[in-house]
């Protein structure tokens, strides 16, 4: 067993857990509750890429990975805009 | 010149991969800065070009307080959460507390502390400074900020002001 | 050696992100969740971020490829941008979600409700 190994796996698990957001995604009783699961999902897609391009060798999915996390809180800000009605 | 500094040292962090940097990249990456400061300072006239955000011993504290006080916080934070979410014990409130920070840099630093600290959540700010707190535990309606931050008031004071 | 480092790092992050799932559905309103999701994820990515670079410095001294540099130090970027995002996002959405009009639940004290509503008794 490598760390090749461990790393691969915990990928796995964390995207099992990321599916399981979906519930709370489509069944949040508020808006609110919605947009808190998406941004949890946003972390874990973060989380996910960090290792898998561990897994992988390949730095450019790091890179990705700083961008999406960029891109991801552009679209928390502008979610929270929405429900705050200023948009 | 703090933006310039900051987004230059970036680009050339992330650029770099081994050996050494071309010299196209370093013209790409100044070009990159230049434009990053102005627009900064196009979107905050008011803004003096000064040297104060590059002091070495600011820095040093910097990364102290991140790894020092902040990291300890954080991890006790998680634990504490942790315990709630096991046994759902909570008795959640929104709490007011004044830190009377005046600057915009130090009053992030101390929301975004608040936020990863020990069972607190900010969630808004006004206009004169007062920091309204989510707590997960409520033990004193009336807190004051020893209560809610510890001594991360201080540092923000320290780091920032 | 590296593989238990590894190991001790990823199970940590495991169990702090598992975490923040099972609290988005035993907490009882949006605050106390985004109180769960924020902190134990921050705190799980920066785990397996710390198991990332674990890795990272291991292969390093088996391999002596400067790649594995290259990886730490763009992990140590991801992490740092996710620490300052997360919070600040979970900022965002706590106060939409006070001004969208969701009270916190079971709540024993709601300073910023009795602000809003002195406001809106002046100017009404």
């Amino acid at each position: 067993m490598t760390t090749y190994h461990v790393l691969g796996f915990t990928a796995s698990v964390v995207g099992v857990a990321a599916v399981f957001l979906i519930a709370r995604l489509v069944g949040g009783p508020t808006m609110a509750d919605r947009a808190v699961a998406l941004d949890t999902m946003n972390t874990f897609v973060v989380c996910l890429m960090i290792l898998l391009s561990a897994y992988f060798d390949s730095v450019v999915m790091v890179d990705i990975a700083i961008v999406y996390a960029a891109l991801s809180f552009v679209g928390t800000m502008f979610i929270a805009r929405y429900l705050e009605g200023g948009l | 010149m703090y933006v310039f500094v900051v987004s230059f040292l970036m680009y050339v962090l992330l650029v770099w991969s081994g050996g050494t940097i071309p010299a196209v990249e370093i013209g790409i990456g100044l070009f990159v800065a230049i434009v990053a400061a102005l627009l900064f300072r196009a979107w905050k006239p008011d803004r003096h070009w000064h040297l104060r955000g590059l002091n070495p011993i600011r820095w040093f504290w910097f990364l102290y307080y991140i790894f020092g006080p902040f990291a300890k916080g954080l991890l006790t934070a998680n634990i504490d959460v942790a315990k709630r979410v096991i046994t759902g014990e909570i008795r959640p409130g929104i709490v007011k507390v004044n830190p009377g920070l005046t600057n915009d840099l130090s009053k992030t630093l101390l929301a975004d502390s608040i936020t990863l600290t020990p069972g607190t959540l900010t969630v808004d700010i006004d206009d004169d400074g007062n920091y309204y707190v989510h707590w997960i535990y409520v033990t004193d309606e009336n807190p004051t900020g020893e209560d809610i931050y510890g001594p991360f008031g201080l540092w923000a004071r320290r780091l920032a002001e | 050696m590296a593989v238990l480092v590894v190991i001790l790092f990823v199970a940590i992050c495991l169990f702090f992100n598992l975490l923040g799932v099972v609290s988005l559905f035993r907490f009882p309103d949006v605050y106390t969740r985004l109180h769960g999701a924020t902190k134990c994820t921050t705190f799980g990515t920066l785990f397996a971020a710390f198991a990332v670079i674990a890795h990272s410095v291991a292969r390093y001294f088996a391999t002596g490829e400067v790649r594995f540099l290259v990886l730490i130090i763009h992990t140590l970027v991801a992490a740092g941008a996710l620490l300052v995002t997360n919070a600040t996002g979970a900022h965002a959405l706590a106060r939409a979600s006070h001004r969208s009009g969701i009270m916190p639940a079971q709540a024993v004290v709601d300073r910023l409700e009795e602000r809003e509503s002195e406001k809106g008794g002046a100017t009404a």
